[in-house]
Formats: structure tokens, sequence, C-alpha cells
């Protein structure tokens, strides 16, 4: 199996073809419904925003509390069409890799064309699986929206699958 | 007439409810299993691998085997023999807020969308039985499947083929967002809010006896929801849902309600009767 680092470089991005499963590490943003609805009116409005969004990747996610010294609770994906309003603006301010699950809708699969973004799936469900990839979690932004606050995380070596690729072919209808 | 004092149920339920958010129940996790053994999809088969790999780590690790621990729904059977001292809905939301002291709060004011902090309130629906014993059924709801459900108001000429065609479009429209393999409650009967109550109470009264033409349909649907396609995730296969559980209710003469509840396959629920 392919492993990946990010930031995706646009070489590795032009790889990818929806279908693969390959392996990725590398530093995301969780954001899920309420962060979106922020970060949007912020982008909107002009205002800056606590974290860099250039290049960035996004894990739609809300992850249960951490206990006991852990790391992070359990964190699998949340769907990702909740969130299709706001990616396109999000990939236009500069983010290049998303993960969630389920299929997006035809604007966003234009919207990753257009930016020669990636879209991957993770498994939904699989929430005390993934928490055994986080190396560390940082909260960076909105710690008043719990468990829907911004964190950056660095996943070590998840297999996901290219649900979108950078030509906006996808394998989720 | 047995007295039972409301708040002594709240340490055992809250227990309860901790172990069901962690270890899947069994039932769907042979499913899941044997769905993986059976899958012909490569990209399926790998998304049941992680499932079922996850769910046995969770059960291990006493984690929550899914982040979005769900909107938690109680069905309490109260005996009409049992006297209750206290106040009994006020001990069961202490019970659910204890037993998800440690997981994710999901919910919040419907309109203001200010979370509660405690997950609480639950969704409780209750009847009266026979004898003197209270039991409680408790299912964690979470989103992602729950905003698939639907109830559907057929006419009766539609008869069994319009039931299945319903579960097939709920399933359908659906798609990928309620995290396939699915489990399938489905109502027949009663009105458009009972039809939906009877497609809760289809996925945690599995052990209620059925009529021979009831499992028919169960069969019926799930051999016509496996044939969409779908597929675990929605990779694209040949196992969509898991099971599919039919409870039906006499109906007014002019009406055939039908209620979809879609469940994910991280199936957790229990029983506790006091």
């Amino acid at each position: 199996m392919k492993h990946y680092d990010l930031p995706l470089s646009p070489e590795s991005a032009a790889e990818l073809r929806c279908g693969d499963i390959v392996e990725i590490s590398g530093f995301v943003l969780t954001a899920r419904d309420a962060a979106h609805k922020k970060i949007c009116e912020a982008l909107k409005n002009g205002e800056p925003l606590p974290f860099d969004l250039s290049g960035a990747a996004i894990y739609y996610c809300g992850p249960t509390p951490a206990c006991n010294g852990e790391i992070i609770g359990s964190c699998g994906p949340t769907t990702s069409s909740r969130m299709d309003d706001y990616a396109p603006a999000l990939m236009e301010a500069g983010v290049k890799v998303m993960l969630g699950k389920g299929k997006r809708s035809p604007e966003v699969n234009d919207a990753v064309k257009k930016h020669g973004a990636i879209y991957f799936a993770a498994i939904g469900g699989a929430g005390a699986l993934y928490k055994h990839k986080i190396k560390s979690c940082e909260l960076v932004a909105y710690p008043e929206l719990g468990c829907e606050a911004v964190r950056k995380l660095y996943i070590e070596n998840v297999e996901l699958l290219v649900a979108t690729d950078s030509y906006g072919n996808t394998c989720l209808k | 007439m047995r007295t039972l004092k409301a708040d002594d149920i709240i340490i055992p339920l809250a227990d309860g409810i901790k172990r069901a958010l962690t270890h899947v129940d069994c039932k769907a996790l042979e499913l899941l299993k044997q769905a993986e053994q059976n899958e012909t999809s490569a990209l399926c088969k790998w998304a049941l691998g992680q499932i079922v790999q996850n769910d046995e780590l969770a059960a291990r690790e006493n984690a929550y085997a899914c982040q979005d621990c769900g909107q938690a729904m109680l069905f309490v059977s109260v005996g009409q023999q049992l006297r209750i001292k206290g106040e009994l809905t006020a001990a069961l939301n202490k019970a659910v807020q204890e037993g998800y002291s440690t997981a994710r709060k999901s919910v919040a004011d419907p309109l203001t969308r200010l979370n509660t902090q405690t997950n609480t309130p639950a969704v409780i629906h209750y009847d009266i039985i026979e004898g003197d014993s209270l039991s409680v059924r408790y299912m964690a709801k979470g989103a992602g499947s729950e905003n698939m459900s639907k109830t559907y108001m057929l006419t009766p000429s539609k008869g069994t083929d319009g039931i299945v065609n319903c579960v097939v479009d709920c399933v359908k429209s659906a798609g990928s967002s309620p995290c396939p393999p699915i489990i399938l409650g489905v109502g027949i009967g009663g009105t458009m809010d009972l039809c939906a109550l009877l497609s809760k109470k289809a996925l945690v009264f599995t052990d209620k006896p059925k009529r021979a033409d009831e499992t028919e349909l169960e069969k019926r649907i799930l051999k016509a929801v496996n044939e969409t396609g779908i597929g675990a995730q929605g990779f694209g296969g040949s196992i969509t849902a898991l099971s599919a559980h039919v409870m039906t209710a006499p109906t007014h003469i002019g009406m055939l309600p039908v209620g979809v509840t879609i469940q994910c396959h991280s199936d957790r629920k229990f029983e506790i009767v006091f």
C-alpha cells in the first residue's frame, strides 16, 4: 500500500485515483457543522482565522472526550455531506484535503477538481480504531463548541479510500 | 403490591449504558463477521474488516465503538402492579447523564443549538404491562443513521409490494450516509407516529414472537435492500443491510402507514429488568 504525507504535494495529489486505498500520515484540523459555520462566516466577513487553511487537511470529526491521560477519545468520521454547503468556500481559502465519510454533492466534487484537492473516505463507526492512530491532539479554536471545536491532530498510517480524486472522479455516488 | 424506589435504577442503568456504548451488540458483530467473509467486493470487504477490528478493539479496551454515542432511547415497560416511589422520568434521565459521563454529549436545543451538556433528555417511551416488574430497553441512536429514517403514508392498495418499495426507496436515498451495513426497523400500521415508534421497537424488541407473514416480509425486505448493491460504507457491494425487523399494529381501514428506521452497524443496546 502506498504511503503519503500531509500536506499533500500537487504531484502526490495528481497520482491518486478514486478507488485507491492508501496510507496517510500528517496533521489534520477537525471541524464539523458548527465550526464550519463559524469559519465560513469569518471568511465572508474577511476576519482572520485562528489557524491556517492554505494546504490544510480538514477531518470531519467530533471526538468523545479524552479520558485518563489519553491523547483523544473515539474519533471516527462524521457524515461529510452535511458540510457540502461549506466545503467549496474552504477549498477557495486553501483547503486541499478533506477526510470524512459518505458521498459528496456534485458541487463539492467539481470544487475538488477545480482546486486539485482530494476527498478521502474513512470508515464510519471505526472510532476506536482511529483513536490509536492519533499521536497528538491540540485544541486550536472554538473551545466553546466542545466536541465540535477545531483540534489539530497528527494522524499516523491511517488507511483511507480516495473517494474523490483531483480529477473530480468519485467512487461514492 | 411491590414497591420500587425510582432512584435505585440509576446506577445499574448507567452501568448498562456504559457497557453498551463500548460493546457492540453480539448479534450485530456476528453478522458483521459473516458479512466480511461473504462479501465479494474488495472495497467493502476492507471496510467490513476495519469495522470488525474496531468493534473487537473497543470491547477489549472499553473504548467507545463510535464517537457518536447518540441520543439515548429508552423503552420502559412498567408493570401495573408495581408501585414506584420517587420520580421515574427524572431517575431515568439521571441514569442517562451518569451513563454518558465520559461519552460525547450530543444533545442540543433544536432552535438555539446549545448543547445540553448532559446528553439528556433521553427519548423515553413508556408502556404499561402486566405484572410488577420494570424493564428498560436502551438503544443508542446516532444522527448519521437517524437522519435517514422516514415515514410513508401508503394507501392499502399498495400492499406488501408497496411496503418493500418504501424500504428500498429509503435505503437508496440514504446511500452511504447511515454507515452501511445498516440494520432496518420497519413499523407497519397504526398512525403516522405509531408506525415510526413501531419501527424503533422492532429494533429493540427483537425477541417478540412474530407471525409467519411478518417473518416472510423481513426476508423479502432484506433481499430487496441487498439487491440495491450499495454495500458497506456505500462502496458498492452485496451486503447493504445485516438484518431487517418488522413490527405491525392494526391501522385504519383507509391507511397503510410505514415507518422505516435505519440503524447503523454500531448497534449499541441492552435490557435491564428491575
